[in-house]
């Protein structure tokens, strides 16, 4: 072991240790602020309590808010999902017309056309269709943004998905649906299972479009309302925005844990040089 | 080609719900902004019963206007450093450097890094308001100068590290794919004939992901420019020193009610947006 070799491998273990601080140490707060009995915006080791909590869900709109989450981000998740699968295994498997085009332009649009690009006239559509305040019509807005990106991305899957299981089930006379619900679904569960939670954990944090267009506080999701406890009044409410936020977290942690052992987090294919 | 026997009709049927949706939701709104960016549409106000048609005037004014040009220098700065230099270089770093680590250190810096890209913005903001307020702040403490305030005295420096930490993980797990991929025996010659760690990215691996580094500059330079968590943050302030083109749009339409003024300015985001995109697509082509 050369000494300069001790060196570069203490220089490796300082990089990464910097490196491990830097996503560290702001997450702290999160485990530490919820069950101090005086939280504050910064961390420090807690004078252990539950008060938060209970002073949490005795605020009125935050257990609301996470209904209201639910209820916005189940619909903005399954309409894309459900959508997204039927576009892309129709456009992976029939030749119609003007399909390369339609790709091109879905590719161009999903990044191109960005909820902060597009809020002005977003804001003034959903304003004179009487949409304001309506979490219907804001699931869908969401979801509209999410299709293209979702699309494409289930395309590529289902190209990579053999051919020859929905020929042999035809072979054997099964009907277009009988191939569909038999054979191409529980195969392109995986695919179809990225898309579900990724556009689960896009809809549950997005936070421009519920506050562009539910300004009623009944209707809020937990993203707004988080900001809401922020900055009503002047001043923070820390007493349940700790709480909240962690409350707020859960399911996207959940989901996170439940891909990343079923799945691993890697990309498959999808990503091309 | 059609396995499924499904038909072109049946096809069409399939694509029909989401191309619906995508019109309604995102091209037209696109095309309206064309639109709206030339009248003198308000949110309230006699504006805003009965816009009138001024043409380019919201264009020139925007141009003219040195908010807007700030805002433009702004996000310039805010794309270059938290992306192009900062989420790619940490991404590709952390994807070279944990190639030979042990499982578990790699497996610990990778759900950090990824839950940072994960969780949802609103508690994000809290999360970096912890660590930059003044009097409790943990960098405050750490550095022991407790009485800076980070976001006020360095607003756009604060945006930027912050953008890094929460964006790096796309980069990340896009260079770890895309490592994957160099051949390994490519690797090995380059170690046996002694090249250092630099000269190994630059000569062997480099051409290798050459265009992952092309895609993952586009989108992630996309993404920040788009990005409205700076909102969250520092809402533009103080006195505009961080007022990102989001964050501008933002605050004239439904701050200051101006949207005919605001549409214009959207529209020169999303000219800038296809730009870029056009340039990206091109590159590829020719790549390939």
């Amino acid at each position: 072991m050369s000494p300069l070799w001790m060196v570069r491998r203490i220089g490796f273990y300082v990089l990464i240790t910097m490196v491990l601080a830097f996503f560290a140490v702001p997450m702290l707060w999160l485990a530490s602020a919820p069950f101090d009995s005086k939280p504050g915006l910064g961390l420090r080791w807690p004078d252990w309590t539950l008060r938060n909590v209970t002073a949490t869900f005795d605020h009125p709109f935050t257990l609301s808010s996470l209904v209201n989450s639910l209820i916005l981000c189940s619909v903005a998740t399954v309409v894309t999902t459900v959508l997204a699968a039927l576009a892309a295994y129709a456009l992976s498997r029939v030749r119609m017309p003007g399909r390369d085009l339609l790709l091109y332009l879905l590719l161009l649009l999903s990044s191109v056309v960005t909820g902060t690009a597009a809020m002005v006239p977003i804001f003034v559509m959903m304003l004179q269709l009487g949409l304001i305040n309506s979490q219907f019509g804001t699931a869908l807005v969401i979801a509209g943004g999410m299709l293209p990106a979702a699309i494409f991305i289930l395309k590529d899957f289902m190209d990579a998905v053999p051919r020859s299981y929905e020929e042999s089930a035809r072979v054997f006379g099964a009907s277009p649906r009988q191939v569909l619900s038999h054979v191409v679904l529980p195969v392109a569960r995986p695919g179809v299972a990225t898309i579900f939670v990724w556009a689960f954990v896009n809809a549950w944090g997005n936070f421009l479009l519920p506050f562009l267009l539910l300004r009623d506080v009944g209707q809020q999701p937990a993203a707004v309302l988080l900001r809401t406890l922020y900055d009503e009044g002047g001043s923070a409410n820390l007493r349940v925005i700790p709480v909240f936020s962690l409350l707020y977290s859960i399911p996207v942690v959940v989901l996170y844990l439940f891909v990343s052992k079923r799945y691993g987090f890697r990309f498959h294919g999808g990503i091309k040089s | 080609m059609d396995s499924a026997g499904l038909g072109v009709r049946r096809g069409l049927a399939f694509v029909a719900p989401a191309l619906v949706l995508i019109g309604i939701f995102l091209v037209f709104p696109a095309l309206w902004t064309l639109y709206i960016g030339i009248t003198n549409y308000q949110l309230t106000g006699p504006a805003a019963a009965n816009p009138q048609v001024v043409g380019l005037e919201n264009v020139l004014n925007a141009v003219r206007d040195p908010l807007f040009t700030n805002s433009v220098w702004l996000t310039a700065l805010f794309v270059l450093f938290s992306a192009v230099i900062g989420q790619n270089a940490l991404g590709f770093g952390l994807a070279w450097l944990l190639r030979p680590a042990n499982r578990w250190l790699r497996r610990t810096i990778e759900g950090l890094v990824l839950l940072s890209w994960i969780l949802p913005g609103t508690v994000v903001a809290f999360l970096w308001f912890a660590v930059l307020s003044r009097d409790t702040g943990t960098l405050g403490v750490l550095l022991g100068s407790p009485e800076t305030s980070w976001l006020v005295e360095y607003p756009m420096t604060s945006l930027i590290i912050f953008n890094v930490w929460r964006g790096t993980a796309f980069s990340m797990l896009l260079y770890t794919s895309a490592l994957a991929a160099v051949p390994p025996s490519q690797l090995e010659t380059a170690r046996l004939v002694g090249a250092s760690g630099w000269q190994t990215v630059r000569d062997v691996v480099f051409p290798h992901i050459r265009g992952h580094v092309l895609t993952n500059t586009l989108l992630i330079s996309l993404w920040t420019a788009n990005d409205f968590t700076p909102f969250l943050l520092t809402s533009g302030g103080p006195n505009h020193r961080s007022e990102v083109l989001p964050v501008l749009i933002y605050r004239q339409a439904l701050e200051g009610g101006e949207l005919g003024y605001a549409s214009a300015m959207s529209l020169l985001l999303l000219v800038g947006n296809l730009v870029i995109a056009l340039v990206y697509l091109r590159l590829l082509r020719r790549r390939a």
